[in-house]
């Protein structure tokens, strides 16, 4: 999903971070938030709702609304949208409103 | 606590022209904004202004953040606090942050709220699957970071946003078979929609998204006309074969920590939402709380750069700090504005702003 040819922008080859979704090791960029990575994946859910357990994926990219919370190194609730992508990061998805260690 | 003299919230082109006139003017300045990129709605603006040719016309909104940030970023009294969300203000400009897993306090003398705005959703069944986006995003994620949103994309609405973002995903090799909008006309700039229209795409006008087809991300979506109340005219579905759905269906400014700091605010549908209540010095119902930009208002980068001009004009002075010819400055900036909101496309905005109470 990652775009190679544009008429105005130009996407260098950039440094490869490796981290883990699930479990699964993925590639992603540095210069990528979490959400980025993993939609250039092709990984669209993010999230599950937390009374239906609907899948959820991002909606407005600049952290307002929720829509991407994931549990980072443990850590729940973050913002994957804004959050950059570093080396060796644990994603997981999140079971409803998560849990605090 | 740390103690900092005026606060800034939000790095978009409303915050950044702010902090300008206040470093110029002697004050000392900390912005805080969420993203690790500065710049706000900027970051993302690969195509050229429209507008006055003396704010910017014709520049891409990518080469004026550059401008913009290049002259302000190596001043000694400028404190930038980016990946940091205002979580909290208080009456007493106590500023509530945090930056990742840390938080941490800042009390401010005055404050300046460029938050700018949230885009809107729209009802229809399964409008939460993965792939029903905000335009927006779907800019950020092209643009700033060089992935496509899916393969094939409806757009839904036909204002700027709606027009340019439909051209930037044909730019990155996306498909775009049609974009549907509600109204009769294009809202947009002609322009823009002609440009599109060439290019293949099919605009539905009085036509709306009914569902979205999928039950792990949208693998379709189903649409229909609308009759003269923007009802759903029963029989006239369509499916198309699309992964996305891209929503550029307005704005509203987020107001909230106004909000919580006690400023008045007042709906406004014009303007987007609800905006706080001004003065002349764009200063809110709270002593030394400032606003401009989409925050106050949903219009363009261009009025914003010009009212975060004004805002920190008048926190300067507020502060105590000299601007040379400030008489003639803030005239000419107030005409500047009254320019910029004078053409048939501001007619919502001078409508809005009739409503507030205040001089466009
Ligand atoms: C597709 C598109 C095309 C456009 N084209 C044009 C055009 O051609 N010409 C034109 O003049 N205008 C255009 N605009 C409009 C223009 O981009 C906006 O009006 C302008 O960016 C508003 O500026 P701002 O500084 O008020 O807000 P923004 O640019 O939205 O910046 C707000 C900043 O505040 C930060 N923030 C928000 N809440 C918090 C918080 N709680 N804590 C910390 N930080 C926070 C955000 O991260 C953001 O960086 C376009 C907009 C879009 C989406
Ligand atoms: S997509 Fe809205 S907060 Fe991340």
């Amino acid at each position: 999903m990652r775009i190679h040819q544009h008429p105005i922008l130009s996407f260098d080859k950039r440094k490869t971070l490796n981290f883990t979704y699930n479990g699964q090791t993925l590639e992603g960029f540095e210069g990528d938030t979490i959400a980025s990575a993993l939609h250039a994946q092709g990984i669209k859910m993010l999230s599950e709702s937390i009374h239906l357990k609907r899948p959820r994926g991002f909606y407005c990219a600049i952290g307002n609304c929720a829509s991407c919370n994931m549990v980072v190194n443990g850590e729940p609730n973050v913002r994957t949208c804004i959050t950059p992508l570093e080396e060796g990061m644990e994603v997981r998805l999140q079971e409803g409103k998560g849990h605090i260690r | 606590m740390k103690q900092v003299e005026v606060l800034i919230i939000g790095a978009g082109p409303a915050g950044l022209s702010a902090a300008d006139i206040l470093l110029e003017a002697g004050a000392s300045v900390a912005i805080v904004d969420r993203s690790d990129r500065v710049g706000g709605q900027l970051t993302k603006q690969t195509h050229m202004f429209f507008g006055s040719q003396a704010h910017y016309a014709s520049k891409r909104g990518i080469d004026i953040l550059t401008i913009l940030f290049d002259k302000i970023k190596h001043h000694p009294n400028l404190h930038m606090f980016t990946n940091t969300t205002v979580a909290g203000l208080y009456p007493d400009k106590v500023v509530a942050c945090v930056q990742e897993s840390r938080y941490f306090t800042l009390q401010a003398k005055a404050i300046i709220v460029a938050t700018g705005a949230s885009e809107k959703s729209l009802p229809f069944e399964n409008n939460d699957l993965p792939g029903v986006y905000a335009a927006g995003a779907v800019q950020t994620l092209m643009n700033v970071y060089g992935v496509k949103p899916g393969d094939k994309v409806l757009m839904v609405g036909s204002g700027n946003i709606g027009l340019i973002v439909t051209y930037q995903l044909m730019q990155a090799g996306v498909i775009v078979p049609m974009l549907v909008e509600a109204a009769e006309t294009i809202s947009g700039y002609l322009v823009h929609a002609s440009k599109i229209k060439r290019l293949g795409v099919d605009l539905r006008m009085r036509t709306s998204v009914k569902r979205a087809l999928g039950t792990k991300h949208v693998e379709g979506a189903q649409i229909w006309q609308l009759d003269e109340q923007w009802q759903g005219i029963p029989g006239t579905e369509e499916t198309i074969p699309v992964d996305t759905i891209c929503l550029a269906v307005g704005l509203s400014p987020l107001t909230e920590l106004l909000q919580q700091i006690g400023a008045e605010v007042t709906y406004i549908n014009e303007l987007g939402g609800h905006v706080p209540r001004l003065n002349d010095r764009f200063e809110t119902t709270v002593d030394g709380v400032f606003a401009c930009g989409d925050v106050a208002g949903i219009e363009e980068a261009s009025s914003a750069m010009i009212a975060g001009t004004i805002a920190g004009l008048e926190a300067a002075l507020k502060r105590g700090y000299k601007i040379e010819n400030v008489a003639e400055r803030r005239a000419s900036l107030h005409a500047s504005l009254a320019t910029l909101r004078s053409g048939p496309h501001a007619a919502k905005i001078r409508k809005g702003h009739e409503k507030l109470g205040v001089k466009s």
